[in-house]
């Protein structure tokens, strides 16, 4: 087991290395963000003086060191354009996407097992029938486009919640609904179906012979095994999260991690979007990491399998 | 496998006539809008009533022609610069299904030769390809769509590019799985008696019988795909106006929701509807040719 953590360890960190080798070049084909920052009518020396400033008249090699012997030292470098430190721009918008993201994460799992357990208990009931409706359209229908409609029937029609912006707990109504759009669905059909298939087994007719509540059946011993599932995609589900809170800032115009690397990806800010694509790469392969290593304390195999 | 009369009742239920009409309407509905939407895209030149980016400012945020203001000229009104939201719309139809269409091809191709590489040479090869694949796969797509459409440019090229890199990695896992079932099958282990080169066995005697899975794997992934397109167009990272594409329509009607909701809601229900057909389609598929694949 020991040998098969270090494996996955050493694996997981090269990964990064190569993530973060990629993302570092693949921001520096987009072209000279001294383009974006001067007026046309600026002299070639003021150019070179910005560059200078903002350190790129420096080779690649030497920009790569700054950057990487930072990242190490947890230094994340400067914006270029606000001209502040990186890790002060994050501060300020990783805390706006965890009040968006966190809320929207738990009533959706919760929301998600217990209509996935109610739809696969009470099959082909009214209520069944509706939980796959809802999947089906929320699989369908694009995310920003149900944010816009929200918007436009609560906010611009019956003006009751705010249509962006952040502040009490009104402007959290539109934002963490629609995100839930983007996991919800996801969730319910893959509790409903997993559940659908826990309740065929054996051990639970042996619960139900045995003479145990039909609640105590399904919401211990069968629920139990259903969740597994769910914990499985975690990884998924952390990709559905981020490219929510992408889509979703940008329509309400929260000030968060979505709509700052947006934002910082169409004005060359290097140094941020670089930032905010190795904290989610190492978010992605730590998650990854975690979910083998659970997944090998399980079942033996595939810790030599695999290996 | 035990049946129960329960399962037994509801195999009944679903052979009524009813249920047949009901069971082919999931096939029959959707393939008609599929091919309203290949024709639309094929013919928009001749049958769309007016160019994509003729602008008309006096005619500008008309609404649709059943509201009070709106006229038959332009069916579903016009957008903020004047253009007919009809013509639009089904011009972004092209976008749609050409990326789209290009994109599964392209995943499809890539996604299969190593996915059946990983399934039947095992070993280091299989570990190597099935740890890229785990990382594509928890990869956020949209971030790594915005970096590529920001260092390559925006452009067709581009958003299919954006929409193949990882998704190949969904099919690579699932012909894995199925690769991995036909290896220790008779009639591989008979070719590898008469000594047929594992290229030629992966080709002719593994990769014909995963074809049921691709089939439908790849109908259930146009909606995918078509979600996505709209996305990157939303976030004005898709094809560059004045071409139009449903996506950016609807963010085009993002500032005049109050004086004109048209524009962002029709766009939208284009996407739900032909998604929802796709993944109809593929569901009904799925029934007719994998039973095995369905997920109740």
């Amino acid at each position: 087991m020991t040998r098969f953590i270090v494996i996955r360890a050493l694996q997981t960190f090269l990964a990064l290395i190569g993530i973060i080798v990629l993302v570092f070049f693949m921001v520096r084909i987009s072209g000279d963000p001294t383009l974006f920052m001067t007026s046309p009518l600026s002299t070639p020396e003021e150019t070179i003086i910005l560059q200078k400033q903002i350190g790129l008249d420096k080779s690649y090699a030497e920009q790569f060191w700054i950057f990487i012997s930072g990242l190490a030292r947890g230094d994340l470098g400067t914006s270029f354009i606000k001209r502040i430190p990186v890790a002060e721009q994050l501060g300020s918008a990783l805390p706006n996407t965890l009040r968006l993201s966190l809320p929207s994460f738990f009533i959706g799992t919760i929301l998600g097992i217990a209509l996935g357990v109610l739809g696969a208990t009470k099959r082909d009931s009214i209520l069944d029938n509706g939980v796959k409706f809802l999947a089906i359209m929320g699989q369908a229908l694009p995310g920003f486009w149900v944010a816009i409609m929200a918007v436009l029937i609560f906010s611009v029609h019956w003006e009751i919640f705010p249509a962006a912006g952040t502040g009490g707990i009104e402007y959290y109504v539109l934002p963490v609904t629609t995100m839930l759009f983007f996991m919800l669905p996801g969730m319910m059909r893959l509790v409903r179906s997993t559940m659908l298939d826990v309740l065929d087994s054996e051990y639970i007719k042996l619960a139900r012979i045995k003479g145990l509540s039909e609640r105590t059946v399904i919401w211990k011993h069968a629920l139990r095994n259903a969740i597994i599932a769910p914990l499985t995609v975690a990884g998924m589900m952390l990709a559905g999260l981020v490219n929510g809170a992408i889509i979703i800032e940008n329509v309400f115009n929260w000030p968060g991690m979505g709509k700052l690397i947006v934002e910082s990806t169409f004005g060359r800010d290097f140094p941020v979007v670089q930032a905010i694509a190795v904290i989610v790469a190492i978010m992605v392969l730590g998650m990854n990491f975690l979910v083998d290593i659970a997944y090998a304390y399980v079942d033996p195999r595939i810790r030599y399998e695999r290996g | 496998m035990v049946l129960s009369v329960e399962k037994l009742k509801r195999k009944r239920r679903g052979n009524t006539r009813w249920g047949n009409i009901a069971r082919n309407l999931g096939m029959i509905l959707p393939a008609l809008i599929f091919a309203l939407l290949f024709f639309t895209a094929i013919f928009a030149n001749l049958i769309a009533p007016y160019p994509y980016d003729e602008t008309n400012l006096p005619q500008r945020r008309m609404p649709p022609a059943w509201v009070e203001g709106g006229s038959t000229d332009h069916f579903l009104g016009t957008d903020t610069l004047g253009r007919d939201v009809l013509s639009r719309a089904m011009f972004g139809a092209q976008v749609s299904l050409s990326v789209s269409l290009l994109a599964i091809v392209i995943t499809a191709v890539v996604g299969t030769i190593l996915g059946i590489m990983s399934g039947y040479m095992g070993g280091r090869v299989d570990a190597f390809i099935m740890r890229v694949v785990d990382i594509a796969l928890a990869f956020p797509g949209l971030l790594v769509a915005i970096l590529l459409a920001v260092s390559i440019g925006p452009g067709f090229f581009t958003v299919v590019f954006a929409l193949s890199v990882l998704a190949w990695a969904g099919y690579a896992r699932v012909i894995r799985g199925e690769a991995l079932r036909l290896r220790n099958s008779d009639f591989v282990l008979q070719a590898q008696i008469v000594g047929a080169s594992p290229f030629r066995i992966m080709l002719r005697h593994i990769f014909p019988n995963i074809m049921n899975v691709l089939i439908i794997g790849i109908t259930l992934n146009i909606g995918t795909f078509i979600l996505a397109e709209a996305g990157m167009s939303y976030l004005g990272i898709g094809i560059p106006p004045p071409r139009p594409s449903w996506g950016s329509m609807v963010a085009d009607g993002r500032n005049d929701l109050d004086s004109a909701w048209w524009i962002s809601t029709f766009p939208g229900i284009l996407i739900g509807l032909v998604v929802l057909s796709g993944n109809f389609l593929g569901d009904w598929l799925r029934d007719k040719m994998d039973p095995r694949l369905r997920q109740l």
